[in-house]
Formats: C-alpha cells, structure tokens, sequence
C-alpha cells in the first residue's frame, strides 16, 4: 500500500500517468464524435485508429516513418520549452529545413548527410532571427516566428519556382508544381535504408527513427547533463535570477531559438530526404511543424518521451487514413486533432494526480494496485 | 452582551503535505488590540484568510457576536462588517483617494454617481478618526502612508468594525509607524476591534491589548501584553530564548575593498537620475549600511554595483582594480557576493533543486564540470557540506526543489552560497525582509561573522533595528543622494528617520527643483 502512494507521489510516474490518462480521455473523446458523425462505422472507425497502425510490417513502418519528422519537431518545441521559450515557429524552420536540403540535394547533388547538414543550418537561421529579436529587442518570440512561418513558406515557395532544376517536370515527370523525385535526380540523396526496407517489407523504412532518437538522446544529455543545458534552463525557469549568477542569458535565448530551429530544420530534412515524398508548392503551412506542439506537451519537454508521444500521434494518423473511405478525409483529420489536443492536456491531469497522492499521503492507504513499469524517464525531472 | 466580537474556534485548515492551522482558537473582544504573532509558516495567513473568507477551514466554527456564521469569501466578510488592510495595498493607482474609497459602494441615485455624500463620510471619517487623507489627490502621487490611511477609510467607509492589519510597518517610516499606533489606538477607543499581524515585538508592547501566538501551525497561547515582556514573547514565538543584540567584535577597519566615486544611475521610471552621484568607501572589517526608505535610489545604486544595470557616470573601484564597465560574471570572480532583495525573483531558481541552487555561480569551475558536463556527484557532495554548515533545512537534502523549502531555509540557502564564496565584498540587500526573529539572529550572524573574518559588508535595509544593531557605518540615502552619515553609537532612530524623510537635506539643498 504505502509503495503504491510512494510510488504515486514520484513525479516521473505522476508524469508518464498523466499523459497516459489524457491520452485515454482524448480517445474516448474521439470514439463519441465519431458515434455522432456515424454511429454504424464508429466501432470500425475507432478500431482502425486503434490497431490499425500495428497491422502489417508495412503499417508499423508507416507509423515510424512519419514519426521521425515529429520527433524532431516536437524536440525543437520542447527545447525552447525548456528555456522558457514558446517556439511556434517549427512549422517554418521545417520548411525551411526541407527547402535547404532538397536544394543541396537536388540541385548541389550532394549526398543525403551533405544535404541534411544543410536542413540543420536552414532550420537554424530560421530559428536565430526570433531569438536574436527577442535576446536584443524584446520582441515576444511567439509573433516573430508566427510571421517567420509565413515567411518561411513562401520564400520557399519562391525559391522553388523560381528553380527550374529542383522541379520535378527537369526530370521528366509532367509536374511543374513540386520537386523532383529523388531517386531521378540524385540517388545519393536518399536517405540510406541499412535492409530496414526489406525487414519490414516497405519503401517508407530508413534509418530516419534511429537518427531521431539519437538526436533525442543527445538533446536529453545535453540538458540534463551539462553546463550549457543547465544555463538554459536556469533561464527559462528564472531569468532574473540567471542574470544575477552572471549567466548570459540573451546569447542563451538567442542559442536556444537556434537549437530549437535546427531541430525543426533537421526534422524537414529527415522527412523529405526519405525519397518517397515529393515537396509540393501549397499556399499552406505543414501540420508537421504544429504537431511538434502536442508531441512536446505530452512528452512535458522530455527529449526521451517526446520519442514515444510523436510515435504515438504518428500511430493514431495511420490509424486515422486507414479509416477511408469509411469516414471522409475531413472528419478524421477532425477527430485526430480531438485526440491529439485533448492528449495535450496532461499538465492539468498531472496535477490531478499529484494532489491525490498528496491526499492519499495524509489519508488512509487505498487498496493495492499493480504498479506498472515507467519508461525510463525514472531519472529525469518533471517539466515546468 | 457578549464579550467576544469574534470567535474562531478550533480551526484546522491543512494544505496538501502540511497542516497551516492546527485546532486554533483566537478570540476577539470587542475594542481591543489584538496581536497574531509568529514566525513566517507559523499559520497567521492562513487564519486571517479563513476570517477573511479567503480559504475554508477543514473545521471549526466561526461565531460573531456568539453566533455562528460561514465566511465563504471576501463579500461575506464585508457584510459582517470585518475589513482588512493587506501588506499590500489594494489600490487602483489612477484614482482618487475618494474614488478608491467608494469603489465596489459607490453612492448612486438612478445609476448616477452621487459623490457628495460620500465626500462628506469620508471627511467626517477622517476627521473623527484623525486620519489625515487628500480626497481628490491621485493615489500615485500620495505617500505611502497616506496610502495606508486610505485602505483604513477604506474600512471605515464600510462600517467594518473588525479590522485586520497585515503587517502595517512593514512600509513605514518611525515616524509614519508611530501615527500608526495612535490612529489604531484611537479606533480601538471608539469600540473598533483591531487584529494585528505582525512579527515586530516592540509594537506588539506598545499597541496591543493581547497577544495570540502561534508556533508551526500550533496555537502556542494568549497572553495580555501588560503581563509579559519581549523576551517572553519571542521565546513563545520561537520556542527558544533569542538574543537581540547582535554581537559583535572590536576591529578596526582595514583597507578600502570598495571605492564608489559619483555614481549616477538613470532610472527606469521616470527621467531623472535614480542615483545622483553618490561616492563612499567600504573597509575591509567593516560593514556599512546603506539605509533608507524604499524608492530612494537604494536598488538602482545596488544594481549599477553587481553589473545589473548600466550606469550613466562615475567609478566604482573593487580592492583597486576598476570594475565601472566589468560583467556581471567578472565582477562576481572578482569577489562580489550579492544576496538580492527578491530571493524569489533574483535568487534562486525555485524550480531546481537546492544542489542545484548552490551551485548557481559555481557550476563551470573544474570542481563541477568535466568537459562542459556536470559532476552531479560533487555538486550533491557540495550541497551536502554546505546544508551541515549553514544548516539549511530541506525535506530531501540536496534534491530538495527549491520552492518546497521555507523563505527562512532559502535565504540561508543564498547566504551559503553566497559566502562559501569567501567574497572581498558581500552585498545583501534587505537579507532579512519577511523572515521570523529566529531566522533574522541567524542571517545577522552570518553576516556579522563575514565581517569578523575581515570582509567588508554593504548591507541596504529598511529595517531600522537592523541598520542600528549590525553596521557600523550608517549612510542614509535620500532620493538618490547621501543624506548623511551617521555611526549608529552616536545617532538615535528618530533623527535617521528625519534624514529619511528628507528633512534632515533641506538645510543644505535650498532652491533645486524636484
């Protein structure tokens, strides 16, 4: 009894529960709208959100492939996070990042490290200039990069047409409206598979997640272990207080936009590197970018569980397209966006469940209940 | 009739890992003064905020005039007639005393404001209780204890016959404090019962009719003021006997550590200078008191000497190399210690832990660090050593997230880290604000015992018990000048107080425009 309101009370377990509660409120939630919209179809709809993304080999490929990008997204949200910073702007530095790696791909013909190199300092100016207008003037960063993403899209829309070499119609595909197919213009470019492809027989597979997780742990180790991530957070938690230490903490919120747009950029990088997906030229912001938003509030900033909740909104997306043609286009992109902002909702849950244990210290013990095994964010501190 | 206006029986209120009240009884009779005295946790706020309709008590009854009543919030309150003047005041900067006054009743006939009516309470209040007010002046432009008599009217303009003060002096002059007591006395005379906060024992002996004492959330007991003296007081207070002389040793002071030369600060309010050129030495074995009352140039100047705030001319020199122009980490190598005036704010990161905290400014020294990573071993170890010294209390030692700790633990914990750094120069700013006698015996040694050890001290306080008791040079700063320079064995509070005011520089500067 008393392990279980020890282990209550420790807040990584408050942490892990509370995102996994919200994730269930955000499914349910999602269950009733989809009884609401067609009550016959919506055991089969929710089933599909469900299972579908673990199916086939080729399913969970797709779940892993779209998760690499959102890992990284969410990583450049929670990063910013983390020093205080709200960067809005992923959605930006993603595109940013994705037209500076198909360029040095494409165009420079580079191979896919060269390429993805370039998504990273892409990402990283479009990152920079926010946290330079914040550092120095004080603008709120929230509207500098609202605007950078707006910015960023159509620069890049520009820069594409204005490059007849990275279209696809060079190559000879008949589309004028997005860029070359990779495998045509530079194979170098792709991002390398490693036998992944054949192991879970489908195209999607590369070696994207791995980088992924391992610019996530890098992340985790740079913040948790070393002097610089614990300037940052000293900044984002009291900035007051990081002046009087003598920290600098412009160059830090300066640094950190940097950082947190790299991520994004590398994000952009990774996805449109993958050689199955073509960037096309839409007067819209990509959801990619955005989606880091929720990813780094379920994850609370913590680099390692940003990996399983970008995998987790990855999943409920495969599960989402597995629900045509039942269900139109609309409702699901209606009904994920429920469940992934109603998954966002794990700060306040979390404080639910510290005050129980709180209640429960003082309280007779509760009966037993099988105490589960947390990820390993056992170590980590809870986030703001 | 009874006796009692206000009965608080046997409240309990817990928050989540404490309980703040603990089967408290507190009677109120009706025309006196009662006192609530404790140290900081001990539970006042809690108890005045379930009066005051701010929390609801776990149990217990409320009874006014005998009758059990249920205080839900503040609206309640009022409509049992009991007001409260917070430490901070309440009020809307842009109107006027009488606008403030009236707000939330405004007199109105067919919704028209009828202000001459209420123009005319508010006079023969003020006139009544001799409370001194100008109706139509601006309250930003009103001093602060004018302020404080507004929140009063406040009060009385509602009938409230229950009057809760909030730790009143806190923003007082001696001499704004003394009319204090003598308006309390004189709504106390007309049958108005006046609670009391406040951890100042020498005015709880001159004001006060009775004193209730808590101790960590326990009532410790009431006693009648006449019949006890201070040092009984705080032992109740603090659960052990408290010295209130400072000791301190004979030294004479050694060389200049630091050298301020006509230092002007711009201010960030408004366009004039906050500091106007100020200059003054502090010694080594000495420490020098910059005292004042608040908004005098005191937080700027402080600022411009840690590096903070740029300033627009002058020299500040630290143990003879110039530092007008370092960074706020040069100037810290060098030897500046700086405990700030906000702990909150400025101090600490309250949500890192404490080892964390300690190590705020030591964390890139090669103790600490291996190639940019941190030795979390060593700082925990650091931690470890530093919460045995300087006995900071902590629920999980080291891992303790800073917020949790109580303000006294995290005002020693600053301290620690402040004077582990054996600094030529220790600048503590207000170091006591908002702590309890026994905390306040601790910080003052600590300081006192920097001194010892031949380190020269800038202490700035407000407090004048402190500026008397710990410096040995005394300069009052009066908007943003030195107004004079006293040692505190040849001054009395009272003329600190005029040179406070700024009476003591009308001699000298006649004819400057404010």
């Amino acid at each position: 009894m008393k392990k279980v309101r020890e282990f209550l009370g420790r807040r990584s377990v408050a942490s892990f529960l509370s995102s996994l509660i919200s994730i269930i409120i955000g499914l349910v939630f999602g269950y009733l709208l989809l009884l609401a919209f067609d009550s016959e179809k919506a055991l089969f709809g929710i089933k599909q959100i469900l299972f579908a993304g673990v199916s086939s080999p080729a399913k969970i490929a797709k779940v892993l492939y779209q998760a690499a990008p959102l890992v990284l997204t969410g990583l450049s949200v929670g990063f910013a996070f983390k020093t205080g910073l709200f960067n809005i702007g992923a959605s930006g530095q993603y595109m940013v990042g994705a037209c500076f790696a198909l360029y040095t791909g494409i165009v420079l013909r580079q191979p896919w490290y060269v390429a993805m190199t370039a998504a990273m300092l892409g990402g990283a100016i479009w990152g920079l200039i926010p946290g330079l207008c914040k550092a120095l003037f004080n603008v709120n960063e929230v509207i500098t990069s609202i605007m950078f993403n707006w910015i960023g899209l159509f620069a890049v829309n520009l820069f594409f047409s204005n490059t007849p070499k990275i279209l696809a119609n060079y190559y000879g595909s008949a589309n004028a409206n997005r860029t070359a197919n990779l495998a045509a213009a530079n194979a170098r470019a792709i991002i390398p598979t490693l036998g992944l492809d054949k192991l879970l027989k489908s195209p999607f597979m590369n070696i994207s997640i791995l980088i992924a997780v391992a610019i996530a742990v890098v992340a985790f180790i740079v913040l948790n272990r070393t002097t610089f991530g614990y300037e940052l957070k000293a900044c984002g938690f009291n900035k007051n207080a990081s002046i009087y230490a003598g920290i600098n903490a412009k160059r830090n919120t300066a640094l950190s936009m940097t950082i947190a747009g790299c991520l994004a950029g590398i994000g952009g990088g990774i996805y449109y590197l993958s050689g199955t997906v073509q960037y096309t030229i839409e007067k819209v912001l990509l959801s990619m970018g955005f989606n880091g938003i929720p990813v780094a509030l379920l994850a609370q900033s913590n680099p390692i569980a940003t990996i399983f909740s970008a995998t987790f909104i990855s999943y409920i997306q495969v599960g989402g397209d597995a629900m045509q043609p039942e269900f139109a286009k609309e409702i699901i992109d209606i009904i994920i966006s429920v469940i992934i902002y109603l998954s966002a909702v794990s700060l306040l849950v979390k404080g639910l469940i510290t005050r129980l244990a709180e209640r429960k210290k003082e309280a007779a013990p509760s009966p037993g209940q099988d105490t589960a095994q947390t990820p390993d964010d056992s170590k980590q501190e809870a986030t703001s | 009739m009874e006796e009692y206006v206000i009965e608080m029986l046997n409240i309990t209120k817990s928050f989540p890992g404490i309980k703040a009240n603990d089967d408290i009884t507190l009677r109120l009779k009706k025309g006196e003064i009662h006192a609530l005295l404790g140290e900081n946790g001990a539970g006042k706020s809690t108890l005045m905020s379930v009066l005051f309709g701010l929390y609801q008590p776990d149990s217990g009854t409320i009874k006014k005039d005998g009758k059990p009543v249920k205080i839900s919030n503040p609206n309640d309150a009022n409509d049992l007639n009991i007001g409260m003047v917070h430490q901070h005041f309440k009020l809307v900067e842009v109107f006027t005393v009488l606008d403030n006054i009236i707000l939330g009743v405004e007199p109105n006939k067919f919704g028209f404001l009828t202000k001459k009516e209420a123009r005319e309470k508010v006079v023969a209040l003020s006139q009544k209780y001799s409370l001194s007010v100008e109706p139509d002046a601006l309250v930003e432009d009103i001093s602060v204890g004018m302020q404080q008599r507004v929140e009063i009217l406040k009060m009385l303009y509602r009938d409230n016959d229950i009057l809760i003060f909030d730790e009143p002096t806190a923003v007082l002059t001696p001499q704004e404090i003394k009319e204090l007591m003598s308006i309390m006395r004189g709504l106390a005379a007309e049958g108005k019962s006046i609670l009391f906060i406040t951890h100042k024992l020498n005015e709880i002996m001159e004001v006060a009719d009775r004193c209730t004492v808590l101790r960590k959330g326990k009532l410790i007991g009431t006693v009648e003021v006449a019949q006890t003296n201070r040092e009984e007081l705080s032992k109740m207070m603090v659960g052990r006997p408290i010295s209130f002389e400072v000791e301190k040793q004979d030294i004479e002071p050694g060389k200049t550590v630091l050298k301020v030369e006509n230092v002007v600060v711009p201010s960030k309010l408004h366009k004039n200078n906050a500091v106007k050129g100020i200059s003054f030495e502090v010694r080594e074995g000495e420490i020098v008191c910059l005292a004042g009352i608040e908004g005098n140039g005191q937080s700027e100047f402080v600022y411009a000497l840690t590096g903070i705030e740029k300033m627009s001319s002058g020299k500040i020199t630290l143990c003879g190399s110039d530092i007008s122009k370092a960074s706020i980490r040069k100037r810290s190598l060098l030897g500046i210690s700086h405990i700030p005036e906000d702990r909150h704010k400025y101090g600490l990161v309250l949500d890192f832990s404490l080892a964390e905290n300690l190590v705020l400014q030591h964390y890139r020294e090669k103790l600490f660090q291996r190639f940019g990573f941190i030795r979390f071993k060593e700082v925990r170890n650091y931690a470890r050593r530093l919460i045995e010294i300087y006995d900071i209390r902590s629920g999980q030692g080291p891992d303790t997230i800073a917020r949790s700790m109580s303000g006294g633990n995290q005002q020693k914990a600053i301290l620690a880290r402040e004077i582990d750094k054996n600094p030529q120069l220790l600048v503590a700013i207000q170091p006591t604000r908002g702590l309890d006698i026994g905390a306040i015996e601790n910080i003052h040694s600590l300081i006192v015992k920097q001194r010892d050890s031949g380190k020269a001290v800038l202490l700035v306080s407000l407090e004048l018990d402190e500026v008397m008791n710990v410096s040995d040079r005394i300069l009052v700063m009066y908007e943003g000048k030195i107004a004079g320079e006293f040692e505190p064995s040849k001054t009395t509070v009272e003329e600190l107080g005029l040179y406070m005011a700024g009476a003591g520089d009308k001699a000298r500067s006649t004819g400057q425009g404010g």
